[in-house]
């Protein structure tokens, strides 16, 4: 029978198992594919906090979703298109997020009385017409692998775990996928394993092959290639964005990149991306604690490498006395926050914006820190580099405030230039600037910068610490005419960087109804209703901070230039509090609090209510 | 240990800075700090390749006194702060100073794993058993029952041994010292200074005005001799006014002898072994003063030798770049799947 291809712009495709099933690396490979095809796409795990939870429960669910198109792709799309559940438990916890219509694609073989049970139906849904309004494909995945790999030789639990590649190619037919690029992958990492390289190969052609044989699958569907800036391309994730650009921002100062960090969900790939690259002067110390992590990052600035600590919302809190160290002893350091549902423990695995208070604010006395945050996984690299550049040029630690969302989603990323990076320039004091005077560790330059000097250079020593410095000598005092002299000439030194970054951008008109103002990882949702507004007309713009402190110099113009401001946010409403203090101006909020990201319905929906549209 | 031989010749004048010290008048800290500034000119070092970090407390204040690289960092962090700047720079030499409150209580975690880590810092303890920078509250090596500000009714604290604690950890160089013994403590911080790898010193250390007297049946001529035993590797430990009693080992447990009633002779005594790597050896030295009648020993109670961490890391770095090459930032982007857009 020969099958219809369909041609569509964008699809969105879930896989979704126990967390021992492999979705992740499925839907991994199902991305490299994707981008291999020329389709711009983002990704996003979903994973629980258990390692390996009961096998069938509904806590053990992992999930992988992925949203490719000929189109610009912004975000992991809001609901699937595509379920793949590979049993009852990834079926019910995900049935929710379906819209009437969707394809659902079951492994059969997992829908015994045992899984039905622990995943809590009462009956099976595949029999008793409970999903009669979705397009329901059932397919026994376990019976056709271990079919297709008899007589191999292999135990019966190293066949059972192919079942994944047999869904991979099943799902690689349906979107017309080449498999070349997988097979050889699959030899590449099985390589000493050759007998179970070849049964991988062999479930994923069964896979395919099945779909192409079988009479239930009567739909194909293609995705052209994107339009997409032209360049080389790879896929990164968040955390190992922001790790190339800490690598890249120490190669181009000419400086060793020290990493102290503890680890922590979401934020440890990043010290396990830095911890393969010694060969790039790379030093990472898994601290004792996450005190130790900045405190170590701080001593390695003070010595003259760029001192990196890498956490999450918890390690964040621990790092606030050191985050002041390092603004009163002014060295260079960033830390990165990526950040997890609070307040506590809160749900590690689950994505939030609740710190943006605690990185303005958070510590004891007047503290400025320069914030930055990412608003996809490529623009990690961004973000990790310019904070890079901006703590070694003003001497300040600076605050990176990436998400879970961002920081384990994948995207396309093009790759730079090595050369055409803006240059990081570090000027140690030398002992020749000196000859006849004597070393002042904090007489500023015309930027109020105050010199590196670093252990090592003869004729420099000098003392810094926490205690409240003396102006241009460094002298520990607690004259108060200094003290309130020193407060502002540190607040003095970081709002003025605001020279020193671009101007706020407007995407859509430069004056309208509606505003929509957002920072870090709600970028793509927003940008998706933004633009399916503005398609009907409306006069809606959006203006997305990647500089938070300071914030772009226009940015107050920019928002008395629209009727209304909409700030969505993952937590109460932060920046809302920032905008309305700073510029005095009315702001309304979306916000969602639920460990998800926005799903640009929400968005859509909120601007047509202030728009006062039905 | 680090030598970086300078081409002058250093005086303790090189290492005093233009600060006033700031220390009450009659503070141990003032011994210390003159017995480093004696030591540090015998150390094949040149100044620049000095830092000092210190916490919080009446002791971290030294870095200020001491005409080198210095940071004063917070509560309890300098060794952590000091490993940083030994990873980036390992050339440089890096002392830590810290008070029994700085690094047993609030730093305790940095202290045992820097030197679970065998991270070459030199970490001196002012032990003076009490919080004087805060003004008198009991400290974690303040004795039981101590009557403090904040413990009127006495402590219900048992104290820390810090130098069971450092062999706890199995520190490489782990020694004792007092403020009142000027050349001892000299020697012990060439010792340290000498050593490569973690060395930890406790040194006694009177607060004359919250805690004074702490250490007076240590450090004062008419009890010293009954009371402290100097540990010297190949000797028997052998002490009293007139060097008329010594320490033999009953089995597993140290007592003290007479060499006077003919009984026991020097062959009968314990004889020092600092090199032994038995931790238990050293472990049995350190909880000796704990027991009724026996003497507090002083001196090296354990020097072994094994690579640094900092050792460890580069010559991990020097055998990855052998394998891989120097790291190239263009060949960083491109490890993975690309594609080209045109």
């Amino acid at each position: 029978m020969e099958k219809e291809i369909k041609e569509i712009t964008h699809v969105t495709i879930r896989f979704a198992g126990d967390s021992g099933d492999g979705m992740q690396l499925t839907g991994n490979i199902f991305g490299d594919t994707t981008a291999l095809a020329g389709n711009d796409l983002s990704t996003l795990p979903d994973y629980p906090s258990e390692i390996r939870a009961p096998a069938g429960t509904l806590y053990g669910v992992s999930g992988f979703q992925l949203h490719f198109g000929s189109q610009e792709i912004y975000t992991p799309g809001d609901q699937p298109d595509v379920l793949v559940a590979m049993n009852p438990a990834a079926l019910k916890v995900n049935l929710k997020d379906l819209y009437p219509g969707a394809i659902i694609i079951v492994n059969s073989d997992a829908f015994d009385q045992k899984n039905l049970q622990l995943a809590g139906f009462e009956s099976n849904p595949l029999e008793d017409g409970s999903l009669s309004q979705f397009q329901v494909i059932s397919v026994p995945i376990t019976t056709l692998t271990l079919n297709g790999l008899e007589r191999m030789g292999l135990s019966m639990k190293e066949m059972t775990r192919c079942k994944n590649f047999f869904v991979l190619g099943l799902t690689y037919w349906m979107f017309d996928r080449p498999m070349e690029s997988t097979i050889k992958w699959i030899h590449e990492k099985f390589a000493k394993n050759p007998k179970i390289a070849e049964a991988n190969e062999k479930a994923l052609k069964a896979g395919y092959f099945f779909g192409d044989t079988a009479e239930i699958f009567t739909m194909r569907f293609s995705v052209k290639p994107a339009k997409l800036e032209p360049g080389i391309y790879r896929n990164v994730m968040g955390n190992e964005a922001l790790a190339l650009g800490f690598v890249a921002a120490s190669k181009k100062a000419g400086i060793p990149l020290f990493q102290g960090s503890y680890p922590i969900t979401p934020a440890s790939e990043i010290l396990h991306q830095l911890s393969a690259l010694r060969n790039y002067d790379v030093i990472t110390f898994q601290a004792e604690d996450e005190i130790a992590g900045i405190c170590t990052a701080i001593g390695a600035s003070f010595a003259g490498g760029l001192g990196i600590t890498t956490t999450s919302g918890p390690g964040f809190s621990l790092k606030s006395e050191a985050m002041g160290l390092a603004v009163m002893a002014e060295l260079p350091i960033v830390i990165c926050d990526i950040q997890r549902a609070g307040p506590s423990t809160g749900m590690p695995t689950k994505t939030e914006q609740g710190d943006l208070l605690q990185a303005m604010f958070g510590r004891n006395g007047e503290a400025p820190i320069p914030i930055i945050a990412p608003k996809s996984p490529a623009d990690c690299f961004n973000a990790a580099y310019e904070a890079s550049r901006i703590a070694i040029k003003y001497m300040t630690p600076v605050i990176v405030m990436s998400e879970g969302y961002i920081a384990q989603g994948s995207e396309p990323w093009k790759i730079p230039d090595p050369d055409s990076l803006p240059p990081i320039e570090v000027k140690f004091a030398k002992p020749e600037e000196y000859q006849d005077q004597k070393f002042q560790p904090y007489l500023r330059n015309e930027l109020n910068v105050r010199p590196w000097a670093i252990p090592g250079t003869p004729g420099l020593e000098h003392r810094i610490g926490g205690l409240e410095k003396r102006h241009i000598t460094g002298e520990v005092t607690s004259d108060p005419l200094n003290h309130e002299f020193m407060v502002k000439l540190r607040d003095e030194k970081i709002q003025k960087i605001a020279d020193d970054i671009p101007l706020q951008d407007v995407y859509g008109d430069p004056e309208g109804d509606l505003l929509v103002l957002s920072w870090g990882g709600t970028f793509g949702a927003i940008r998706d209703a933004v633009n399916r507004v503005r398609d009907k007309g409306y006069k809606v713009s959006q203006a997305h901070l990647f500089y938070l402190n300071p914030m772009p110099k226009n940015l107050g113009e920019i928002l008395h230039s629209f009727k209304k401001i909409l700030i969505p946010e993952l937590n109460l409403g932060q920046l809302a509090f920032i905008i309305r203090a700073k510029y005095l101006v009315p702001v309304y909020q979306l916000n969602k609090i639920q460990g998800l990201p926005f799903r640009s319905s929400e968005i859509e929906k909120k601007i047509y209510e202030l728009l006062g549209v039905n | 240990m680090t030598t970086t031989t300078p081409e002058v010749k250093y005086t303790p004048k090189d290492f005093q800075s233009d600060q006033d010290v700031r220390w009450c008048p009659g503070c141990g800290d003032y011994s210390i700090l003159a017995q480093v500034q004696r030591t540090l000119p015998l150390l094949n070092i040149k100044k620049e390749d000095y830092v000092f970090v210190s916490g919080i407390g009446c002791s971290s204040r030294f870095p200020y006194y001491v005409d080198l690289y210095g940071f004063h960092g917070i509560h309890g962090r300098a060794p952590a702060i000091a490993t940083g700047i030994k990873l980036v720079n390992p050339k440089l030499s890096v002392w830590v100073t810290a008070g029994d409150g700085d690094l047993l209580s609030i730093g305790g975690n940095h202290f045992i794993h820097a030197c679970r880590k065998n991270i070459d810092l030199k970490i001196l303890l002012f032990n003076n058993r009490i919080y004087g920078l805060t003004k008198g509250q009991y400290s974690p090596t303040s004795e039981l029952n101590k009557v403090t500000k904040s413990s009127p009714y006495g402590t219900v604290d048992y104290p820390f041994n810090p130098v069971a604690l450092a062999i706890g950890t199995e520190a490489t160089f782990v020694a004792r010292s007092m403020d009142r013994d000027p050349k001892h403590l000299q020697e012990m911080i060439l010792r340290a200074g000498q050593h490569k790898g973690l060395a930890f010193i406790e040194i006694y250390q009177n607060c004359n005005i919250f805690n004074d007297g702490a250490f007076l049946h240590l450090t004062e001529k008419e009890y010293k001799p009954e009371n402290v035993v100097y540990l010297k590797h190949g000797e028997p430990l052998i002490f009293g006014k007139e060097n008329d009693k010594g320490i033999r080992m009953d089995g597993m447990t140290p007592v003290v002898v007479s060499l006077k009633d003919g009984k026991w002779s020097k062959d009968d005594l314990l004889v020092h072994d600092e090199f032994n790597s038995d931790p238990a050896y050293a472990s049995m030295l350190a909880h000796m003063n704990e027991k009724p009648g026996l003497p507090t020993p002083v001196g090296v109670f354990r020097q072994i030798f094994k690579p640094t961490y900092d050792e460890m890391l580069y010559d991990q770095i020097r055998k990855v770049k052998e394998k891989k090459g120097e790291g190239d930032l263009r060949k960083l982007f491109f490890d993975a799947t690309t594609w080209e857009i045109k």
